[in-house]
């Protein structure tokens, strides 16, 4: 099923997907990836408020290319999303709504999802020159001195991604590998 | 003894690094463009041609093949007839790697300290291996290596007795852990024998090898048939999401071996096996 998905992600939404659903973004999302993650773990720790309120929110991990002139952004693919397993399931119960990145999540992270009601989308991985015509927006939201790694608000167009993990819990990875398995 | 500058390295570095982020080498786009008729799964098909449309778009609009465009790996043969001048070699190829890496609006991926993590700002330094070969040429391989399929690469120190049967588990295991981690469709690069280190350095320069060429070693040849074959059988497929393309090459080095040891290193890269090889 290919569907058209309006960001940040509705709560009716995330329910309503299932995994292995096409779907493409289109509205705000953020950028966060290890060292940022680092930064608003560090910061829940000390009781301190994060830079950007994520409830209801959709994080990418991506750290893009810098952008040549006139252009929003470099080239901006997904990155591995295991490397942010740590600190996922805190900002899932903090209401973070979604996540796109790419690559398998631990049981934690999927508990946290099923907990939520949250979804973990994928993006192709190695695609960052044909996502980056995706975005019409970028801009940093927070931890400049971090440099590609900082927080970026985004703004997507028909931002092609996948369902990985849905609010069930069910993991596509799993199953398409199965499928195809032939020993 | 014939003398080359050390501006000339620069420039030269500076352009392969811009040159290898943006453009493949042709044997790896015909790897892409055979995976795309072999690959039976809908979705893999679909992500096979987003990737093909994604090369085009790099090239077309200058926009590197993938945001993450590596840490910098350079390897160099120097001619011993070779005289370099207006500085050390070394530095001539990191001011290259800065060069362009800023100029070409590539990312920069390095910390200075693998535990303090704070970013250089420049992607330096550059990993260089140098090796020194006869003649008065110097020859210059850029690979910018990028760490999703870096960081599922493994080595094994094996026991002889475990074979070549132990050698084709540590090969599918490494693979099949590193699933859709590592953006599949993949390129392998296995190096047997030596040490610890010179097996990694194997594995490493065997993702150099065209896609599609084989070694001359007969055995080594069935070998990597066999675990291109039986890689492609693990389900795995492109991007993780199901599929009988997971690998569109096995490129196995080797080396002679100590009489107690086996060691395996595979060095997985996806499928933007970049590199850029120039002689000078």
């Amino acid at each position: 099923m290919d569907r058209k998905i309006s960001m940040p992600l509705s709560k009716e939404d995330a329910l309503a997907l299932d995994y292995g659903d096409y779907v493409t973004l289109s509205g705000v999302i953020y950028t966060a990836r290890d060292a940022a993650h680092k930064r608003m773990y560090e910061a829940l720790n000390e009781n301190k408020p994060l830079p950007v309120d994520i409830k209801g929110q959709t994080i990418y991990y991506m750290g893009p290319s810098p952008a040549r002139e006139g252009r929003p952004i470099g080239s901006a693919g997904p990155t591995t999303a295991s490397r942010m397993d740590k600190y996922a399931p805190q900002l899932l119960d903090l209401g973070l709504a979604g996540m796109i990145g790419k690559g398998k999540r631990t049981k934690e992270v999927k508990d946290a999802i099923v907990r939520n009601g949250a979804v973990y989308f994928a993006a192709v991985g190695g695609a960052g020159a044909l996502l980056s015509k995706c975005i019409i927006k970028s801009e940093v939201v927070a931890y400049d001195d971090l440099g590609t790694e900082a927080i970026r608000r985004l703004e997507v167009r028909d931002f092609p991604v996948i369902v990985v993990i849905d609010s069930k819990g069910r993991d596509l990875y799993e199953e398409s590998q199965k499928k195809y398995r032939e020993e | 003894m014939r003398e080359i500058s050390s501006e000339i390295i620069t420039g030269n570095i500076a352009e392969m690094c811009i040159e290898a982020n943006h453009y493949l080498t042709p044997d790896m786009k015909d790897a892409l463009e055979r995976a795309g008729e072999k690959e039976v799964s809908p979705v893999g098909k679909k992500i096979l041609s987003q990737l093909k449309e994604n090369l085009k778009i790099a090239g077309d609009d200058t926009i590197p093949i993938c945001q993450d465009t590596g840490m910098a790996v350079v390897f160099v043969s120097v001619g011993q007839d070779v005289h370099i001048t207006g500085g050390s070699l070394s530095d001539a190829i990191n001011e290259g790697v800065r060069k362009g890496y800023t100029e070409g609006y590539l990312r920069k991926s390095v910390v200075s300290d693998p535990l303090e993590r704070v970013n250089t700002g420049d992607n330096t330094p550059a990993v260089i291996h140098y090796d020194i070969v006869p003649g008065d040429r110097i020859k210059i391989t850029i690979a910018p290596k990028g760490f999703g399929s870096e960081n599922m690469s493994r080595i094994f120190m094996l026991k002889p007795a475990e074979g070549i049967e132990g050698v084709k588990n540590a090969v599918l295991t490494a693979v099949n852990d590193a699933g859709p981690n590592a953006c599949p469709p993949m390129v392998v690069g296995v190096g047997i024998g030596g040490t610890f280190e010179k097996a990694a350095q194997l594995s490493k320069e065997a993702l150099l090898r065209p896609a599609g060429s084989h070694s001359d070693l007969p055995h080594i040849k069935e070998l990597e048939d066999e675990l291109l074959e039986r890689i492609n059988k693990l389900g795995i497929g492109p991007g993780g999401l199901g599929g009988r393309v997971t690998a569109l090459a096995v490129n196995v080095l080797t080396y002679p071996t100590h009489i107690a040891g086996l060691p395996v290193a595979v060095n997985i890269c996806c499928h933007v096996n970049r590199h850029c090889i120039r002689e000078i």
